[in-house]
């Protein structure tokens, strides 16, 4: 009778994980494709605003990013809480920006200069008074379109 | 001779080379895209440059923000939620008559009120003290008047919402020839409702 001999109790096979890779790769590539860098550390807090009204930006090389805000709480100690100004990677003063607008406009192709976006990434609580002082830096240097960043939502609800 | 059997690589440790790179590209990577509301700045003013055309009064809507965030229109306190409708209302009055006269309006062509779409001026006066929170949904509401009179309009003509047609426009995707279509078309309702939206230079005190 040894083509009915029983198999061994209690010896669990082990389950095969030949397969996991593929499936860990499959999410890999996913993310690998739908999401970019991360470019700049952000120092300061920025809690965007809500808005409806929204256009997309598209042609991310064409993009200045200027971004506003209270300094994080880690930087507060050196920067005060004082809203600030971060051009890429470090806090800057509002005088920086014509400096940086040129430094972006060297790096580009000419005929590109004209469709050339600045996008502000403010917070919301910052005061307009730095606002209107960018934007009135960004008007000497000619640098006149301009993006408000927003989050998508309900403006009236959601800013209240 | 027997034939012997090539020994099995051990892909064991393959999943956690895949986990570190993945959870690589999860901390690295963002997903989203950006969006917001787009502008144009007005160009840098010329000291040479004539005086400003006059502007009648019954032309212009007065917005202004106060430090603390309250908004104040055409001499009147307004809550934000009241906003959108009263600016779509001073749009579309078109009380003139003659050479102003707006045969696309349905406003109740109000005495005291704008003479023709072309004509209507938005004016935001903000503090330096206001939020940009505030600022952002005053904005918002503001474009959101315009678009809702564009979209009224583009419907009537093309069968197709204002934002709608932007936003195939400005999709990379659409091509050529569909763009060469639509502009002439966006152009038109852009007309009908032009953006005037002004911004006067902060006050810094109440």
């Amino acid at each position: 009778m040894a083509k009915f001999a029983k198999k061994k109790s209690g010896d669990l096979p082990a389950v095969n994980t030949a397969s996991l890779p593929d499936i860990v790769f499959m999410l890999l590539f996913f993310f690998m494709v739908a999401t970019t860098m991360r470019e700049t550390t952000l120092k300061i807090q920025n809690n965007l605003p809500t808005a409806n009204q929204i256009e997309k930006l598209d042609k991310k090389d064409l993009i200045m990013y200027v971004y506003a805000g209270k300094p994080s709480p880690r930087y507060q100690s050196t920067y005060g809480t004082e809203a600030k100004i971060q051009l890429n990677d470090k806090l800057a003063d509002v005088n920086d920006i014509p400096g940086f607008i040129y430094e972006e406009r060297a790096t580009k192709r000419e005929e590109l200069l004209p469709l050339l976006t600045t996008a502000l990434k403010v917070d919301g609580d910052t005061n307009m008074g730095l606002v209107s002082d960018i934007k009135q830096e960004l008007r000497d240097v000619d640098a006149l379109k301009i993006n408000y960043v927003t989050k998508n939502g309900n403006a009236v609800e959601a800013n209240n | 001779m027997a034939k012997r059997d090539a020994p099995e690589v051990n892909a064991g440790s393959m999943a956690d080379i895949a986990f570190l790179l993945l959870i690589f590209f999860l901390v690295t990577t963002t997903i989203e895209t950006d969006s917001g509301i787009s502008r144009k700045l007005p160009p840098k003013l010329d000291d040479n440059q004539p005086p400003p055309p006059v502007i009648k009064e019954r032309n212009l809507f007065v917005v202004s923000v106060n430090a603390n965030d309250d908004l104040l229109v055409e001499d009147e306190t307004m809550d934000l939620k009241d906003l959108r409708a009263a600016a779509v209302k001073f749009l579309d009055n078109g009380a003139g008559t003659g050479d102003e006269a707006c045969n696309y309006c349905q406003g109740s062509k109000d005495e005291s009120s704008s003479v023709n779409p072309t004509k209507a001026i938005i004016s935001l006066v903000n503090n330096r003290g206001t939020s940009y929170k505030r600022y952002i949904s005053v904005q918002n509401e503001l474009v959101a008047a315009y678009n809702e009179l564009r979209d009224r309009e583009s419907m009537k003509v093309y069968n197709m919402a204002f934002t709608e047609m932007e936003s195939i426009y400005n999709d990379p995707g659409t091509s050529e020839k569909d763009k060469d279509n639509l502009r002439p078309r966006l152009e038109r309702i852009r007309e009908m409702y032009p953006e005037k939206l002004s911004e006067a230079e902060p006050k810094s005190s109440n």
